[in-house]
C-alpha cells in the first residue's frame, strides 16, 4: 500500500465526509433514516458535471447549484413525509428511485459523464499550488468541511436549530411548545440532502466524472462513518466535536476500505463488506447489553454472600 | 376566557370501532378558574383537553380563547395560548437535551423561532430562580440532560416549563397519575401554588376525587362525552366524595363499580 493511494483515500474520505454530515442530521438529530441520500448524492454529481460540461459553468457555482438541487430532492422527500404522511423510509425510497430517472434526464440520457479536460475546483487548486490531485482534494475538502461544521454548529445552536433538535428528541413536546414539527422535518431533510448533493458534486469534480451509480450505497457508507466517528470520539460532548467526528469517521472508513482492497478484497464485494461492518457495529451494543444482563445476573444479592 | 360550545368528536366514524368521545360539550371558564375534571374511563376528559390543545380536529362546534376562535388552528399555533402537562412524564420534556435548553425552548412557546442563539445569558438567572423554587436541586444541574432526571423531577420540570411563559390556559391531563403518592402530592402542591400565584385559568383532569374536591374553585364531572355535573365556590368546597358518587349515579344511572375512580376515593 503506497502513500499516494492513502492520500487518495483520505481525500475521498473528507469529500464523502460532507455527505456523512448530511446523514448525521437526519439519522442522529432527527431520528429519521433518510434513504433519499443514494439518489441525491448522484444528483449532486450529475448536476455538477452537466453544468460544467454542457454550460461551461464555473465549478464553484456548479457546486452551489448542485447543493440547491439536493435541497429540492430533500424537499420532495419532506413533502411526501409531512404533507402526505408517508413513512419517512418509504418517502426516501420513492424520491431515491425517482432520482434515478431524473439523474439520467439531467445527463441527457447518458449514464456517465466524463469531465476529462475541463478544469474543476480541485484540479484548479492543484494546478495553482503545484500539488497533486489528491492533495488538492484534501485541502479543498478540509476547508469545505470546516466551513460546514462551523455553519452547522452555529445553526443548531440557534432558536430554530434548537427547535429542530427537539423535534428529533420529542416531537409531541415541541409541538406543544408551538413548533411546527413538519416544517422542522422539511428544513432538516432539505439541509441534509443539500449537503449530500454538495458532497456528490465535490466527489464528481475530484474523480472527474459523474455516474448514475455513484450514490449507490451512500447511506450505508454514511452510517458506517457515523458509527466509526462515534466510537473514536465516544467521550465527545461538544456538538462541534461530534460533527467533526463524523468527518473523521468517513476518512477512517475510506482508509479501511483502501487497505482491505489492497489486501485483495474484490471491489465487487465492497458493499457486502460495508453492510456487514455496519450491521456488526449496530448490533454489538445490543449484544453486549444482553450478554451483560445474562452474565451479571446472580440469584443472591452481593451483600448476602459477604 | 375559554368557551367551548357544542363540541363533538367521534373517533373511527362509520366503523365497528366507532366511539362518540365528545357529544356536544359546552363549557365556559372565567379568567382564573381552576377547574378539576373527573369522570370514569372513556368519559372524554382527555379527549376534551386534546381537542382544546388541537391534537385532533373537532367534528363540529367551536372553541374560543379570549374571544379568538381557535377551533381550526393547528396544535402548534394554539400553543401560544396554552401550557400543557401530560400524564406521561416522558412526554413533556426532551430527554436528550439539557435542562436549560428545555427551559429555553419553553420560554419561547408560541413565539417565532429565528436565527438568534437559542439561550441568552440574561435568561440564566431567571431559570436558576425558577428551578430553585421547585426545591429539587435542579438549579445546580442546569446543563444536565433531562433524561437523567426521575419521573417526578421531569414532571415538575414540565409544569415549570408549561408556566414559564404565562399561558392563558393551563391543561393538566392527569399529570400526577404516573407518580408515586409522595411525589404526586408534591407536584400537586406545586401546581396549586403556581396556578394561584399566576392566577392561571386551569383545567386539571384527575382520577382522584379527593384531589378534585380539595384543589381548584370549580369541579366538573363528565360522562359519555358530556358534562353531567358542574359545581363551584362554597358548594364545591363542601363536597364529599360520597356526594360525587351519588351525583354520578344520579346523572348516569350507573354505578361506579369496576371503575378506576372507585379506587381513588
Amino acid at each position: 500500500m503506497n502513500f499516494v493511494a492513502l492520500q487518495g483515500a483520505v481525500a475521498q474520505g473528507v469529500l464523502w465526509g460532507i455527505m456523512v454530515l448530511g446523514v448525521y442530521i437526519t439519522y442522529r438529530l432527527l431520528n429519521i433514516s433518510d434513504l433519499t441520500v443514494d439518489g441525491s448524492f448522484a444528483l449532486g454529481g450529475c448536476v455538477c458535471a452537466t453544468l460544467i460540461i454542457n454550460f461551461g459553468m464555473n465549478p464553484i457555482l456548479a457546486l452551489v447549484i448542485a447543493a440547491l438541487a439536493g435541497m429540492a430532492a430533500g424537499a420532495a422527500t419532506g413533502i411526501l413525509h409531512t404533507v402526505f404522511e408517508i413513512p419517512a423510509i418509504l418517502a426516501g425510497i420513492l424520491t431515491q428511485i425517482s432520482l434515478w430517472s431524473v439523474n439520467l434526464r439531467v445527463m441527457g440520457g447518458k449514464s456517465n459523464l466524463p469531465l476529462l479536460k475541463t478544469e474543476t475546483l480541485i484540479s484548479g487548486v492543484g494546478d495553482k499550488l503545484g500539488i497533486t490531485q489528491a492533495q488538492s482534494a484534501m485541502i479543498v475538502g478540509v476547508i469545505v468541511a470546516i466551513l460546514i461544521v462551523w455553519g452547522l454548529y452555529w445553526f443548531f445552536g440557534t432558536e430554530l436549530g434548537s427547535a429542530l433538535r427537539a423535534t428529533g428528541n420529542n416531537e409531541l413536546m415541541i409541538r406543544a411548545l408551538g413548533v411546527d414539527t413538519n416544517r422542522m422535518k422539511l428544513i432538516a431533510l432539505m439541509l441534509a440532502n443539500g449537503l449530500v448533493a454538495l458532497s456528490g458534486a465535490l466527489v464528481c469534480q475530484n474523480q472527474k466524472y459523474a455516474d448514475i451509480n455513484m450514490g449507490r450505497g451512500a447511506i450505508v457508507i454514511g452510517l458506517a462513518a457515523i458509527v466509526i466517528g462515534e466510537v473514536l470520539f465516544s467521550k465527545a460532548i461538544n456538538f462541534g466535536l461530534k460533527l467533526s467526528s463524523v468527518v473523521v469517521g468517513a476518512v477512517v472508513y475510506f482508509l479501511i476500505r483502501a487497505i482491505v482492497l489492497d489486501f485483495g478484497l474484490n471491489t465487487n464485494d465492497m458493499n457486502l463488506f460495508t453492510a456487514l461492518f455496519v450491521a456488526a457495529a449496530l448490533s454489538i451494543p445490543v449484544f453486549m447489553a444482553k450478554y451483560h444482563a445474562k452474565h451479571d445476573y446472580s440469584e443472591t444479592v452481593e451483600e448476602d454472600e459477604a | 376566557m375559554l368557551t367551548i360550545s357544542h363540541v363533538r368528536k367521534t373517533f373511527n366514524k362509520g366503523t365497528i370501532n366507532e366511539k362518540k368521545a365528545l357529544q356536544g360539550i359546552n363549557l365556559h371558564l372565567k379568567p382564573g378558574d381552576f377547574v378539576t375534571v373527573i369522570g370514569g374511563n372513556g368519559a372524554g376528559k382527555s379527549t376534551m383537553l386534546n381537542m382544546i390543545a388541537g391534537v385532533y380536529p373537532i367534528d363540529s362546534g367551536k372553541i374560543e380563547i379570549d374571544g379568538v376562535n381557535i377551533s381550526r388552528e393547528p396544535e402548534h399555533k394554539r400553543a401560544q395560548y396554552i401550557g400543557r402537562v401530560f400524564q406521561d412524564p416522558m412526554r413533556g420534556t426532551a430527554a436528550g437535551m439539557q435542562i436549560q435548553e428545555n427551559l429555553a425552548l419553553a420560554l419561547r412557546r408560541g413565539q417565532k423561532r429565528g436565527l438568534s442563539w437559542h439561550i441568552k445569558n440574561e435568561e440564566m438567572d431567571f431559570y436558576r430562580e425558577a428551578l430553585t423554587r421547585l426545591d429539587l436541586g435542579l438549579q445546580t444541574r442546569m446543563t444536565s440532560k433531562v433524561g437523567l432526571l426521575s419521573g417526578g423531577q421531569r414532571q415538575a420540570l414540565t409544569l415549570l416549563m408549561a408556566t414559564l411563559e404565562r399561558p392563558k390556559l393551563l391543561l393538566l391531563d392527569e399529570h400526577t397519575a404516573a407518580l408515586d403518592p409522595k411525589t404526586a402530592r408534591k407536584v400537586l402542591e406545586l401546581t396549586d401554588e403556581i396556578v394561584n400565584e399566576q392566577n392561571l385559568t386551569t383545567l386539571m383532569v384527575t382520577h382522584n376525587m379527593k384531589d378534585a374536591i380539595q384543589y381548584g374553585n370549580r369541579l366538573i364531572m363528565m360522562h359519555e362525552g358530556r358534562v353531567i355535573y358542574d359545581v363551584e365556590g362554597e358548594e364545591k368546597k363542601n363536597l364529599q366524595v360520597e356526594d360525587l358518587l351519588k351525583k354520578f349515579e344520579e346523572h348516569s344511572g350507573e354505578e361506579f363499580a369496576n371503575d378506576r375512580m372507585m379506587l381513588a376515593k
